[in-house]
């Protein structure tokens, strides 16, 4: 297969780009006679086919309430949820479907485990360890736990690289030390952390371990049981499946510990105004009619992901990585924020003497779709001493030819701004 | 490049981001207030002397894009030496023209060379970078010392 620009593309055992693009509705879009490229992944991916038949057929033929009703659309619908369930449950290697709890996304399922596990367990003299590249979701719970508390949050620092800093790690673990959580795959750097260190670390002192899964799930295959965290969250729109469903995988014996965090219906056993009694895990965590549809596509996106060769992904991503890193480093003035040698296909990058927000703007007029900002990780831009960068983040459907439409429009920024 | 990016980045715009007038602080002032765009990090301080009525100094200090240090620039040369309800003025014309449609004519007796940022009616996610230094100023004159400024709501 050539390329549009001539570049061969190296055959893939298992992985056609071309075929997976297909997939992919969105993908085909041409807007003022160009092709959309699509590389803001981190911030969510597209959906395939496969996500959004789901979704539809489920409104157009299944939907129902699940768990109450005695009727056979309901029942079925009541099966269908509780399938994804144990879908989720196989694609995160955890051992009982019950170790699954739906969610909206990443950000609830910190702040679960935030209020409902460790609020309860910490007080003055104790801390959090969470690290300087976190998300916000992954820094704002833990602040609201601290002073709630009085428990103290500390930070692993991170190297100019924008990899963990792991003797500072060794040494802020601590006897005060009685949670960590930290980030799988950062979604500004793209720094893959060492997670097994990091969860054998804290095991040894008996410490649990949360790790934020939304890098990471769309890009590799996660092994709960394998990295022996105790939680883990992913997002459903970062992982080719819709907004607003996202699942927590928890050690069984955890979750049966932690009190409910929403009260209503579903997650009861018995009301009565003199008691009630709660649902055990994972019904006691989802209140409510929960987000169905959202789940239906999440099972469809987990079945997607199933269906393809993970080395194969893999590699075309490595290779995408190492493509857009050379590519860019040839514009003069273009510095990349992020080196780590263990990093996932996340790009970003500064440009001298124009501000991101510019880059943005330019590059989308040329239909390039990136993100621009702090990426809600703004400790991170302190820390590395710039106010916003351009992120391109890639997934299994761009190509070489994506990186080269990106690094073009970057040769506009500087004759925009004649750098 | 596209009609719509040559008229975002004019030449104007370009050489204020470059060189922005009156950048730094004023130890004089009797004003001041800050501005931020919590969204993309924008961040932007505006100090005044104002003496009787009128914005006798102003200079600005911050970080942000083109397009709002542009804004800034420009802003601090439009309003210097007028009254703060011509000031007013000129934020209410400056409104106005950023929030039209873009094929509203813009009122360039009015805006002078503040008519070069109209180019950001195409661009919607970028209004904000250049609102950023009005709403700033439009808080000092109101003499709202010590209240922050965002382009986003915030709670109480």
């Amino acid at each position: 297969m050539v390329g549009v620009h001539g570049l061969s593309t190296a055959p893939r055992a298992g992985f056609d780009v071309e075929r997976v693009r297909m997939d992919f509705p969105i993908l085909e879009q041409v807007h003022e006679g160009r092709r959309l490229v699509y590389v803001d992944n981190a911030a969510t991916s597209q959906k395939p086919h496969a996500v959004i038949d789901a979704v539809t057929r489920y409104y157009e033929n299944e939907n129902a309430n699940i768990h109450r009703g005695v009727y056979r659309l309901s029942a079925q619908a009541t099966l269908a949820y509780e399938h994804v369930r144990a879908a989720v449950q196989q694609f995160l290697g955890a051992t009982d479907p019950h170790e699954i709890v739906f969610l909206r996304g990443t950000t609830e399922a910190v702040n679960l485990v935030a209020q409902s596990f460790v609020r309860p367990r910490v007080g003055r003299g104790d801390d959090v360890l969470i690290s300087h590249m976190e998300h916000h979701s992954n820094i704002v719970p833990w602040q609201l736990v601290a002073e709630q508390t009085g428990a103290t949050l500390r930070v692993i620092p991170i190297t100019d690289a924008g990899e963990l800093d792991m003797d500072a790690f060794r040494s802020l673990m601590t006897h005060r030390t009685k949670f960590v959580s930290v980030v799988h795959i950062s979604n500004s750097l793209g720094t893959i952390n060492p997670i097994e260190d990091i969860v054998a670390l804290a095991h040894e002192r008996g410490v649990p371990v949360m790790l934020d899964g939304a890098q990471a799930a769309p890009h590799m295959p996660v092994d709960v049981t394998a990295i022996g965290c105790d939680f883990y969250a992913i997002s459903g729109h970062k992982m080719f499946g819709p907004t607003g469903i996202g699942a927590l995988y928890g050690r069984a014996n955890h979750l049966a510990d932690m009190p409910p965090y929403h009260g209503g219906g579903e997650m009861i056993r018995t009301v009565s105004f003199a008691k009630t009694t709660y649902a055990p895990a994972p019904a006691k965590f989802e209140a409510g009619t929960p987000n169905i549809a959202g789940t239906v596509g999440l099972g469809a996106a987990v079945e997607y992901l199933k269906g393809l060769d993970w080395a194969a992904i893999r590699q075309h991503e490595d290779d995408l990585r190492d493509y857009a890193t050379r590519s860019l480093l040839k514009v003069p003035g273009l510095r990349i924020i992020g080196t780590a040698p263990h990093k996932a296909a996340v790009v970003s990058f500064v440009m001298e003497g124009v501000h991101a927000h510019d880059v943005g703007t330019i590059l989308d007029e040329r239909e390039v779709a990136i993100r621009s900002g702090h990426h809600c990780t703004q400790p991170v831009m302190d820390r590395l001493g710039v106010p916003a960068t351009a992120r391109a983040s890639f997934a299994l459907y761009n190509t070489r030819d994506d990186v080269d439409r990106l690094v073009e429009a970057i040769r506009e920024v500087r004759e925009v701004f004649g750098t | 490049m596209s009609d719509n990016l040559r008229e975002l980045y004019q030449q104007i715009i370009l050489d204020h981001n470059r060189s922005p007038r009156n950048f730094g602080k004023l130890e004089a002032a009797n004003r001041h207030a800050q501005g931020s765009n919590p969204l993309c990090g924008d961040m932007l301080a505006v100090h005044l002397r104002v003496d009787d009525d009128r914005i006798a100094e102003i200079r600005f200090e911050g970080s942000g894009c083109a397009i709002s240090q542009a804004s800034a620039s420009l802003m601090t040369s439009a309003v210097k030496g007028k009254t703060t309800a011509e000031a007013n003025a000129l934020f209410r014309a400056f409104q106005a023209m950023v929030t039209s449609r873009p094929s509203t004519p813009i009122d360039r007796d009015t805006l002078g060379k503040l008519a070069a940022l109209g180019g950001v009616r195409q661009f919607p996610a970028r209004v904000k970078c250049a609102n950023l230094s009005w709403h700033t100023l439009h808080a000092a004159l109101e003499s709202q010392e010590g209240k922050k400024i965002t382009t986003e709501r915030e709670q109480e």
